[in-house]
């Protein structure tokens, strides 16, 4: 267990031994992200689809009178499509994506709590038995007998940027 | 919000000093006998040089105080002005930029460089301070300089004291900028020994006393060994707004007061007298006040007018506010928010019933129409900007290309969308550029065409609807068709003999590939770069209008909307989705027939008045799985020669759209150039029309090459 502390990612918890930490549920999963991103928890809202983009955000939203992409993490974690309920929210992020301060939806499927977690019960994401990938998870943390994922935005995001070319739009995209 | 950085207001401020610095230095170029302009140029480096060094630019401060010096001398009538002092000036403000962006770079050659052209022009244009007095004698400020330096190398000779006797006068609002008279007073107190009288003349009646506005004038009598820029360096903060009489008391009294050089910006009238202090209005009684205001007109009338330039630049100030345009962004998306909430209301009032509900909806309906025309105006700004750049463009271009060359602007205070101005930029740049490299002919070209040797450009901005017009012309030598035929021919851009109209065959120069070939440097048409002109132009939502007549030159319009942030749009429905097409590509629009929905299913195409117009059945192309509706509709776009179909259910109609940008994670998704919001708050999305008309073409060629 030592050893994998030791590889815990330093730019997460920046020498901090807690984080302060939102956590939500998707596809029955915990996850948390870092309180300060989170710029407000909406209802659901009405979607408007986008199409020829990434199903990974394959729609906008109307975020007080700004137009925002809608993420939904379940297609880069490649979990079950589950139904909407009374609980389902969406979480507004504002995130660096390519050095841009950008806001950004995901939907979740719950919001549970704003809470502070340890880093020293912090894992790497293990090399094995896992059936995600691992790159896009920047640690796991156990609480009260469960594993709490924290997932890497920024790799998850950019991963959906590189992925740009081989997307099949229906249009020459050469131009732009 | 946070408070902006210093540093970065200060950088702002520069630039536009050495803006103005420059234009100062341009319009003397034209007439070096302007005595407002070389002022106006020494102000310029004076202010520079002293904000710089506050802000802790000292390289810029060091450099800065050289190029002072020498129009300092130009000012003093010492050396005068000439072309090459002004050239030399010029290169330097361009170094003085890179001081700014660059504090810490390595500069220092550069540096030296430039000072060594300019000690050189200052010492052909005359002879460095000190000059033979014949010299001097030839410029009418010279007596002055040498009554001054007389005098003071003759109190130097004794005590190195001067007496000096300084009157001036703070602007009314002066205290509200936060200036403080008695600072000011204190720091003039301690240069020496200074007798401080106050002119209480142009106090008011009580009545018309405004408390925070500052009446009081002061003259002091100051006895000093310091130099005399040491007097400047105590009102430096204040110079631009204040008047300040110097004038230097000959300690003999043989003569008059000799008026000293002026560190105003107000070219005081020589020898004006102070005005006068009567000894009665130390008291400030309603009756002495009463009678001061047949003394106070003599003040302004004395620095003539220098105080009507003071006070009409003080106006402008106060009439222009700077504001961040990401702030002015922020109040538009407010408004945005606000008109979407309104029309919500509205709906809602119009369902109700309830009279009063109606009345108030309608009132918030009227105001926030007029809260976004507001918001439009306010992001206007006037052209001028723009083209000042081109004077010292042209001004270079004529020395590169060894071509006298005029620029003629016009319609300067046309207003446009601040965003549009600065996109506009680059394009110029180009056509300016490819009008005096190409368009204009040398000088002897020019005798031997009968034309005036010197070259002629003329900028000019015009509104037109919902338009700026912005046109570049020449009177030179007019594009070479035959020249562009050929090259176009050769290119395979076109087919050999193929008719083309001829605005068809002028555009053909914006065309990639066309230009940056190598031959293209001898063609006498545009050179390099105009196709990233017409790209500019494109994302511009503009036109380009081409106009040439071999021999009397070339003219380009270019035809941009006023406002980047709101189109007019035709809403249309696809499946369940809406989304806005810009009205400006929409050609007509018709209802697809049953028979050639039907008659379509093999090809893609509908013959509209004998042409063939491909379409796009945009429910296949958004994949929206519905079914289509009974009566389909096809909206005809084009953008210029193009047309294509767009086949959707239903058209909503007019919509006027403020334009929201797609965010970077959307920014691979070509089909669409933006997004907006609906009155119900819903988000369409703004239909990308330049690509669709290419998808359209695509699928044309691939039909034709199946068939």
């Amino acid at each position: 267990m030592s050893e994998a502390l030791r590889k815990l990612p330093e730019h997460l918890w920046d020498g901090r031994e807690e984080l302060e930490v939102l956590t939500f549920e998707i596809a029955g999963e915990m996850f948390a992200l870092e309180a300060v991103h989170v710029q407000e928890i909406l209802d659901l809202l009405p979607e408007t689809p986008v199409p020829g983009a990434k199903p990974f955000v394959g729609s906008v939203i109307n975020f007080r009178g700004k137009v925002i992409p809608l993420a939904d993490i379940r297609l880069a974690f490649g979990m079950e499509a589950t139904t909407t309920t009374i609980d389902s929210r969406i979480i507004v992020l504002e995130l660096d994506i390519d050095d841009e301060p950008t806001l950004t939806g995901i939907r979740t499927d719950k919001v549970h709590e704003v809470t502070t977690l340890e880093k020293s019960h912090g894992e790497p994401p293990p090399s094995v038995g896992m059936r995600w990938r691992p790159d896009f998870i920047d640690c796991l943390v156990r609480r009260h007998g469960e594993f709490i994922i924290i997932p890497n935005l920024k790799t998850i995001f950019s991963a959906q940027s590189e992925r740009r070319e081989r997307s099949d739009g229906p249009v020459d995209r050469t131009s732009r | 919000m946070s408070f902006p950085d210093p540093i970065a207001v200060f950088r702002t401020e520069a630039a536009e000093l050495l803006e103005q610095v420059e234009s100062g230095l341009l319009d003397l170029n034209h007439d070096l006998s302007d005595k407002e302009q070389v002022d106006a140029v020494f102000r310029g480096l004076h202010t520079l040089k002293g904000s710089g060094a506050m802000f802790g630019f000292e390289a810029l401060a060091a450099f800065t105080h050289h190029c002072e010096t020498a129009f300092d001398q130009v000012r003093k009538g010492i050396v005068p002005a000439t072309h090459d002092l002004v050239t030399a000036v010029l290169g330097a403000t361009d170094h003085m930029r890179a001081l700014i962006e660059v504090p810490g770079g390595d500069h220092d050659a550069a540096s030296e460089t430039l000072l060594t052209r300019l000690r050189a022009a200052v010492a052909a244009a005359g002879h460095p301070a000190g000059a033979a007095p014949q010299a001097a004698a030839a410029t009418p400020a010279a007596p002055v300089e040498t009554a001054s330096s007389a005098a003071a190398g003759q109190s130097g000779q004794k005590s190195g004291i001067v007496t000096y006797k300084i009157r001036f006068s703070l602007p009314q609002n002066a205290m509200a900028n936060g200036t403080n008279p008695i600072g000011l007073l204190d720091e003039l107190a301690e240069l020496g020994t200074a007798t401080i009288r106050a002119d209480l003349s142009r106090i008011p009646a009580i009545d018309d006393l405004i408390a925070t506005d500052l009446y009081v004038c002061w003259e002091v009598e100051l006895s000093t060994d310091k130099p005399r820029d040491a007097i400047d360096d105590v009102f430096i903060f204040v110079m631009d707004e204040m008047q300040l009489e110097v004038t230097v008391v000959e300690p003999q009294g043989t003569t008059a007061e000799p008026p000293a050089p002026q560190a105003t910006p107000a070219p005081v009238a020589a020898a004006a007298p102070a005005a006068p202090v009567a000894p009665s209005t130390q008291s400030t009684s309603a009756a002495a006040v009463a009678a001061a205001p047949a003394a106070a007109p003599a003040a302004p009338a004395a620095s003539g007018r220098g105080a009507a330039q003071a006070d009409a630049k003080q106006q402008k100030a106060a009439e222009n506010v700077r504001v961040p345009a990401e702030r002015l962004d922020e109040l538009m998306d407010r408004v945005g928010e606000l008109v979407i909430a309104q029309s919500r209301l509205s709906q809602l009032a119009g369902v109700s019933g309830d009279l009063m509900l109606r009345a108030v909806s309608e009132d918030v309906e009227r105001l926030s129409g007029e809260l976004r025309d507001t918001m439009m105006v306010l992001r206007m700004v006037p052209v001028a900007q723009l083209f000042g750049r081109f004077r010292r463009l042209v001004h270079d271009l004529a020395i590169e290309t060894g071509k006298a060359i005029e620029l003629v602007t016009e319609g300067e205070t046309t207003e446009v969308d601040k965003s549009v101005i600065e996109r506009l930029a680059d394009p110029l740049v180009h056509l300016v550029r490819n009008s005096c490299d190409h368009g204009l002919e040398s000088a002897d070209e020019r005798r031997a065409a009968g034309k005036s040797p010197t070259g002629r450009i003329f900028l000019s901005a015009r509104q037109q609807a919902g338009e700026v017009i912005i046109t570049i012309k020449d009177d030179g030598r007019g594009i070479n068709r035959e020249r562009v035929r050929a090259k176009a021919e050769s290119s395979g851009l076109i087919a050999a003999n193929a008719s083309l109209s001829d605005q068809d065959l002028l555009q053909l120069i914006f065309q990639p590939g066309f230009s940056t070939a190598q031959q293209v440097t001898n063609l006498s048409g545009r050179g390099v770069g105009m196709d990233v002109v017409k790209r500019t132009i494109d994302a511009l939502r503009g036109t380009i209008n081409v106009v040439s007549r071999p021999g009397e030159g070339s003219e380009i319009s270019l035809a941009i909307p006023l406002t980047l942030a709101i189109i007019d749009g035709l809403l249309v429905r696809v499946g369940s989705g809406r989304y806005v097409i810009p009205l400006s590509a929409v050609e007509e629009c018709l209802e697809l027939s049953v028979e050639e929905d039907m008659r379509s299913r093999g090809r893609s195409f509908i013959s509209l008045r004998d042409s063939l117009v491909p379409f796009i059945r945009l429910r296949d192309l958004f994949r929206t799985g519905t079914k289509p509706d009974p009566f389909q509709k096809v909206v005809v776009i084009s953008t210029g020669a193009e047309r294509v179909g767009l086949v959707v259910d239903q058209i909503i109609g007019d919509h006027q759209t403020v334009i929201k940008a797609m965010s970077k994670l959307h920014h691979d998704v070509v089909t669409f150039s933006g997004a907006t919001i609906l009155g119900d708050g819903g988000v369409a999305l703004i239909l990308d029309v330049a690509h669709l008309v290419a998808a359209g073409q695509q699928q044309e060629a691939h039909l034709r090459a199946a068939g």
